[in-house]
């Protein structure tokens, strides 16, 4: 069964077409890579599908329903998380409090919440940094705090944004194995990712886009032998040269 | 904590048999006015400090409170203690008029939004002359002859403002109010009702504010816009008892309505008459200048930098060890 279905989503911004007709859809139990250059409407993806920005046209079932014109934090209730591609860690309380906060999204108690929390972080391997501010977290800490963040709100769509950037060649394995991790509590991932290493290894299906258009989708392999793809991110490096 | 538990208990036996000591209508008055600021900025706090709402119209909501309790007992011969219920009832109508029309607006834009907002309540509490009596003011009769039962109610009015601010800080709505403060955009993608905890925030602060407003028309019998209304003496005063005493903590509003009300009285009596008359004039320098040594030296209020403040007073004592 479909978990999530984008359908002919266009997001306008003036006369900037960011998103233009994409439709896609992530199954249940499913990992689905977005991937395109810079630029090309990924994370504005996101804030649609979470409702930060309206949507000009098309629309986005969750579970066969439309969630069109709900409130974010409503997308959230619903089992939808999300993390930003600019970290916005909750930068003075403390890791334990940041994903506190999120737990109450299913719990009403104090105690539950920490509960909840104390084992969301466990999982992340961030427990030993529980007590430190947010804000003192070096950049693989913030991306995982994201990540922790989003889960103690028990997501059953998790929409990662671009969690692997910035980390060094052990942080990224590290961030790969917590990914399936996730993957394995039967977690649905649709994954946002400029390193291939990540979004090859990880992703069951992959959906390219650029200036906001579908150019490719398929399996990992399909995707990367696709011109349309090469295309795109040749170009882009040549273009950067 | 047992130490703070135990200091808490002597502070608070210290308050409950202050005035049976001491009898001096003078120092007894300044100790309720003090109480009465505990609770406008302990409220203050809880939406700028904690919910990183900041609001300069405070004013709005005392004067309301004010109001409240003054139309209700003079149009209505309605006790102006039922007053004070009325007083925080009515204040939270108006914080949810605020509520609806300032939060709109984010960070600064709120703050200004809010400022407006206290200066057009008291131009219409000015010209409304029908309801308010304008300028003229109202004057009720005191309902109690001694000090005492002023002091003991704001005691009361002050510890329940900050037993149920710290109650609410230490629940699920304490942690959505300081998630919003850190990240709006955040916390609403986290499942918060950003919206709606604001303006929960809102109301708790404005319900007490109107009852401080409510308690001091009791207390002072005679309101005006002017007063009750000020943008000085009360939206201003509201955030200088904030951030010297410390926003986003508990006891600092406390210790804030201490040293302001200190402050603003050893100015207004020149020093209880040590100093020329003269000096009574500059107290709103007085206040600048403490506005600025605070930024610069204690940017977390006293209290938000009491281990800062502890430490260098242990660095000046010569070392002997
Ligand atoms: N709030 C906004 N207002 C106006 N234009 C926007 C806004 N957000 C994004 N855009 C524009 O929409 C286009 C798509 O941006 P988006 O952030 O979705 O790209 P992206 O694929 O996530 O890129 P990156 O890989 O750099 O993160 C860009 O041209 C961007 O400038
Ligand atoms: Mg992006």
């Amino acid at each position: 069964m479909p978990l999530l279905e984008v359908k002919n989503l266009t997001k306008a911004f003036g006369g900037l077409m960011a998103v233009d007709d994409v439709s896609f859809h992530v199954e249940d139990g499913e990992i689905v890579g977005l991937i395109g250059p810079n630029g090309s409407g990924k994370t504005t993806t996101f804030n649609c599908i979470n409702q930060f920005f309206p949507v000009t046209s098309g629309n986005i079932l969750f579970k066969r329903k439309s969630i069109i014109g709900l409130k974010t934090h409503q997308i959230c209730h619903l089992g939808i998380g999300r993390t930003f591609q600019v970290v916005k860690p909750l930068a003075r309380m403390t890791v334990l409090e940041n994903v506190t906060a999120s737990a109450f999204c299913r719990v009403n108690t104090i105690k539950e919440a920490k509960d909840e929390a104390l084992r969301v972080l466990e999982f992340c391997n961030l427990a030993d940094q529980k007590d430190k501010l947010a804000k003192s977290l070096p950049i693989a800490g913030r991306k995982r705090l994201e990540i922790a963040r989003s889960l103690a709100t028990k997501p059953e769509l998790l929409l990662l944004d671009e969690t692997a950037a910035g980390l060094n060649p052990g942080e990224l394995d590290e961030a790969i194995e917590l990914i399936k991790k996730i993957r394995d509590i039967g977690i649905s991932i649709l994954i946002v990712e400029h390193i291939m290493k990540v979004i090859m290894t990880i992703s069951d299906r992959i959906h390219a886009i650029n200036f906001g258009q579908t150019i490719a989708e398929g399996s990992p392999r399909e995707v990367a032998n696709n011109p349309a793809v090469i295309e795109a991110y040749l170009g882009e490096q040549h273009a950067s040269r | 904590m047992k130490k703070n538990h135990l200091f808490m208990i002597i502070l608070g036996i210290f308050f409950l048999i202050f005035p049976l000591v001491i009898h001096s209508h003078y120092y007894q008055h300044l100790v309720i006015i003090i109480f009465m600021w505990v609770v406008i900025g302990s409220s203050w706090n809880l939406l700028a400090g904690y919910t990183g709402q900041v609001s300069f119209g405070h004013a709005i909501f005392f004067g309301v409170g004010a109001y409240t309790a003054g139309i209700f007992a003079t149009k209505l011969g309605i006790s102006a203690w039922w007053g004070m219920v009325f007083g925080g009832f009515f204040s939270m109508l108006a914080g949810l008029f605020v509520g609806w029309v300032c939060f709109r607006l984010r960070g600064p834009y709120f703050a200004l939004a809010t400022l407006a907002g206290g200066e057009i309540i008291r131009l219409i509490a000015t010209n409304w002359e029908s309801l308010t009596e304008g300028m003229v003011g109202i004057l009720i009769i005191q309902t109690f002859k001694s000090k005492l039962s002023y002091y003991y109610i704001a005691f009361v009015l002050a510890i329940s403002c900050i037993y149920v601010i710290h109650l609410i800080m230490k629940s699920k709505w304490g942690y959505y109010f300081v998630s919003i403060r850190e990240d709006e955009d955040a916390a609403s993608s986290l499942g918060i009702n950003t919206s709606l905890y604001k303006n929960i925030s809102l109301l708790v602060s404005s319900f007490f504010t109107g009852m401080a407003g409510a308690f001091y028309m009791n207390y002072m019998a005679f309101i005006d816009p002017e007063v009750v209304f000020s943008l000085h003496y009360v939206s201003i005063m509201a955030i200088l008892v904030g951030i010297v005493g410390g926003v986003a903590t508990i006891w600092g509003p406390a210790v804030g309505a201490f040293v302001m009300v200190g402050l603003q009285e050893t100015f207004r009596s020149s020093f209880f008459g040590l100093a020329p008359k003269w000096i009574s004039q500059a107290h709103a320098m007085a206040f600048g200048l403490l506005v600025i040594f605070v930024i610069m030296f204690l940017a977390n209020g006293i209290v938000g930098d009491w281990s800062k403040i502890k430490r260098n007073i242990f660095r000046i004592k010569p070392s002997n060890a």
